[in-house]
């Protein structure tokens, strides 16, 4: 009897769950509509580097409190490499997602396809629009609508310690050749490895892949180019770099442990950004700041190239206050805002006319980087191009820990991306 | 759910005096069914258990079923239902059948990363019962200052676990980790404890044991102290061994409790995903990947999100752990053992 009792239990809690499903709840938006004054709180998700680059930010943010009293402007600070999956599992569940969010460029189009986004024409979000530098203004548009202000615009070179460099006597590299040969130098005056690689990150593979003459996809073709001979070329490359012991990788924590060992001086060279510079000007080598060089990534055997990045900001489309978020926004990405970004953390601006600003035209960083964004590397800005890297720093990942070869590597990245890419070649 | 009545309880009663009278009735009513006679007659159960069977039909019935059948569409982020503001967006996915199933059991991924789990669970399982069983006959003696040694390999279980992870992945980080400075100091080469496939398998698998040796040996040891000791006696008198008393009288005085103990520690295990995320991300590449973990990774990390694919391994995870239960009981039951 105990038996029947159970087992007509589960059916019926069954039977329940059954009629539960696909009931999908509606949930009714009311935009508050201001009379005049701006109210309400205002979300960001900002995913600048903790630590250095926040705390800028989380002032400039809650500066908009000064103009408008009664918004109250809520900071949070999401780790780079975890916003891209929390946006989109609180944006689709339809809550605990912020009302504006620092969408890097490769999610903007993504995040805007789905449904995520509030389209910005026509709102005081997005002001002087022809004022943005077209790169930075290009991947916010999606389908002829905008869905994303440009915040900051960036690209990569190669940061060197030039106290090292004096001591073992080398030039800055001009080409993977002679990186390899460089660090090898640095590594018997220091014993330390010369170059960081970072290798839990598939977007410092770019620079290697467009030096060979690839890509990941030719959007115009629409074909995918990842496993074609110079995409096999390129993972060849880095391979041989940390099998040869020029290059030292990590298949974790890559960032913290290249950030650290480049600041305590272990390591002579690293690729990376605009948004390392204040993190990297924290540490104890480069107290001095004149100690730090930068200098165009590397060349291949092809081309010299580094991709070009950057971050928009986006207001989510079941935002409570939109109104404000728009206002928000505005003020984020005025000129007066992108210069002070500028004089306090070296990024670049996406405001032609903040590139006029005294504190921008003084700036060093801003004065290297500029042209290396203007020659940089576009992707195509499709949903895609925020779901190709999964699948390749999976395979990055295993090259440089010697559990796939350079050919098998590219040719699974190329399958996954095929799959993803329905219809591409 | 059908809630009786007093009323019906009557009638019921009614029913049973029909049913017993048949052999003098005529035109008498159909017997009720067995399961209407159960309801009728049991109906106050069935309201005490009600709640009980909404509330697990609603924190698991629900999901499960759910689950299942989103591992029969091509569900993903793009194509399910949703509203966001002012857009709405309708769903489109399709029902395709057994396509997921026969796509993850004849693809590479779904084999090669449960090779790994069962590689993971078993050495796991079998490294903290060894230890475990070692650890509580040890402390089971009188020796001194044994609270003090049960307080201290109870710890790890009391920390929380992702904090003993993260500070795990502290001591292995390959240039700044203690074990690495450790070894430098002895004058051996560093090693890739995170960073090397092999290494990082072996550096999960540590972790794992070191979190759940506590488990075992506390419950090991509640076991020990329920053999009589007069058993340990009379073999004493018998001339036995030290090794045949454990033989012959603690191992099959354990066995109600190691049996129960491997088979949970084997599904926990199975299913651990904490020190797998948080070590390792299931990284070098996918090295370290275990089924739960890629599970989550197809519904959380890439994109579009694959709701469906997720699902599957859900569905087949659970599948292979009521096959292994199954088995497990009746290879116990052949044994004598009556649970």
């Amino acid at each position: 009897m105990r038996r029947g009792i159970t087992a007509t239990a589960l059916v019926a809690a069954l039977a329940l769950a059954a009629t539960a499903c696909g009931s999908d709840d509606d949930k009714s938006n009311d935009a508050s509509k201001s009379s005049g004054e701006l109210s309400g709180t205002v979300t960001w998700w900002d995913t600048s580097t903790a630590g250095s680059e926040d705390k800028v930010f989380k002032k400039i943010a809650e500066g908009f409190e000064k103009k408008h009293p009664k918004v109250d402007v809520k900071y949070v600070n999401v780790p780079f490499g975890e916003a891209q999956n929390k946006f989109k599992n609180a944006a689709q569940s339809g809550s605990g997602a912020p009302d504006v969010i620092r969408s890097e460029v490769a999610w903007t189009p993504e995040f805007a396809d789905l449904g995520y986004l509030a389209p910005l024409d026509g709102t005081p979000a997005l002001q002087k629009a022809d004022d943005f530098l077209k790169q930075a203004a290009a991947s916010t548009k999606y389908k002829d609508k905008t869905y994303a202000v440009p915040q900051v615009i960036d690209s990569m070179g190669i940061f060197y310690n030039k106290k090292i460099f004096k001591a073992a006597g080398v030039e800055v590299p001009k080409t993977v050749a002679e990186l390899k040969t460089v660090s090898k130098k640095i590594k018997d005056k220091t014993g330390n490895p010369g170059f960081y690689l970072r290798g839990d990150d598939a977007y410092w593979f770019l620079s290697f892949l467009y030096g060979e003459g690839g890509d990941m996809v030719d959007a115009s073709s629409q074909s995918v180019t990842i496993d074609n001979p110079a995409g096999v070329k390129a993972m060849k490359v880095v391979k041989d770099l940390v099998d040869s012991g020029a290059a030292k990788t990590d298949a974790t924590d890559g960032w913290e442990n290249m950030q650290s060992s480049f600041k305590d001086g272990k390591v002579a060279m690293m690729i990376n950004g605009p948004w390392a510079v204040a993190d990297t000007y924290a540490g104890k080598e480069f107290k001095d700041k004149t100690n730090l060089g930068v200098a165009p990534v590397p060349a291949g055997s092809v081309a010299q190239g580094a991709p070009q990045g950057g971050h928009n900001l986006a207001v989510y489309a079941g935002s409570k206050n939109l109104d404000a978020s728009y206002a928000f926004v505005d003020y984020m990405t005025s000129v007066k805002t992108q210069a002070q970004v500028t004089k306090e953390l070296n990024l670049l601006p996406t405001r032609t006319s903040a590139y006029a600003q005294e504190s921008v035209v003084d700036n060093e960083i801003v004065g290297f980087f500029k042209p290396v964004v203007e020659s940089a590397v576009e992707r195509p800005w499709i949903p895609e191009t925020g779901s190709l890297f999964a699948p390749l720093v999976t395979e990055y990942t295993k090259v440089l820990t010697g559990q796939t070869t350079p050919e098998k590597a590219a040719k699974t990245t190329g399958d996954s991306y095929r799959k993803l890419l329905k219809g591409w070649k | 759910m059908a809630v009786h009545t007093s009323q019906s309880v009557a009638k019921a009663a009614g029913d049973d005096i029909v049913a017993r009278g048949r052999s003098r009735g005529t035109g008498n009513p159909q017997p009720p069914s067995r399961l209407r006679r159960a309801l009728s007659t049991h109906w106050y159960a069935w309201t005490m258990v009600a709640p009980v069977v909404i509330v697990i039909g609603v924190i698991i019935g629900y999901p499960l079923v759910r689950g299942i059948y989103l591992s029969l569409t091509d569900a993903n982020e793009r194509n399910v239902a949703r509203s966001i503001g002012v857009n709405h967006i309708p769903a489109t996915y399709k029902f395709v059948g057994l396509d997921n199933y026969a796509d993850a059991l004849t693809g590479d991924q779904f084999l090669g990363t449960l090779g790994w789990t069962l590689v993971w669970t078993v050495s796991c399982v079998a490294i903290t019962f060894s230890l475990g069983m070692a650890l509580a006959n040890i402390l089971n003696r009188r020796i001194a200052g044994r609270s003090a040694y049960r307080m201290a390999l109870i710890l790890p279980w009391a920390i929380p676990g992702f904090v003993s992870v993260f500070a795990w992945r502290f001591l292995y980080n390959e240039d700044r980790g203690l074990l690495n400075k450790i070894l430098s100091g002895a004058g051996i080469d560093g090693i890739p404890w995170l960073n090397d496939p092999t290494w990082a398998k072996l550096s999960v698998i540590a972790v794992n044991v070191w979190l759940g040796v506590p488990f075992m040996m506390v419950a090991l040891l509640g076991g020990l102290q329920s053999i009589p000791s007069e058993h340990y006696e009379a073999a004493e008198m018998d001339g036995a061994t030290a090794w045949q008393r454990f033989r012959h009288i603690t191992l099959p005085g354990l066995r109600p409790v190691s049996t129960t103990v491997i088979l949970l520690s084997t599904i926990w295990t199975f299913n651990m995903f904490p020190v797998i995320f948080l070590l390792t991300g299931g990284g070098p590449g996918d090295a370290t990947q275990i089924l739960v973990t890629q599970a989550y990774k197809f519904s959380f990390e890439i994109s579009p999100r694959d709701f469906a694919q997720s699902s599957t391994w859900g569905v087949l995870i659970l599948v292979l752990l009521l096959i292994f239960a199954a088995i497990y009981r009746r290879v116990l039951r052949t044994q004598g053992d009556d649970w």
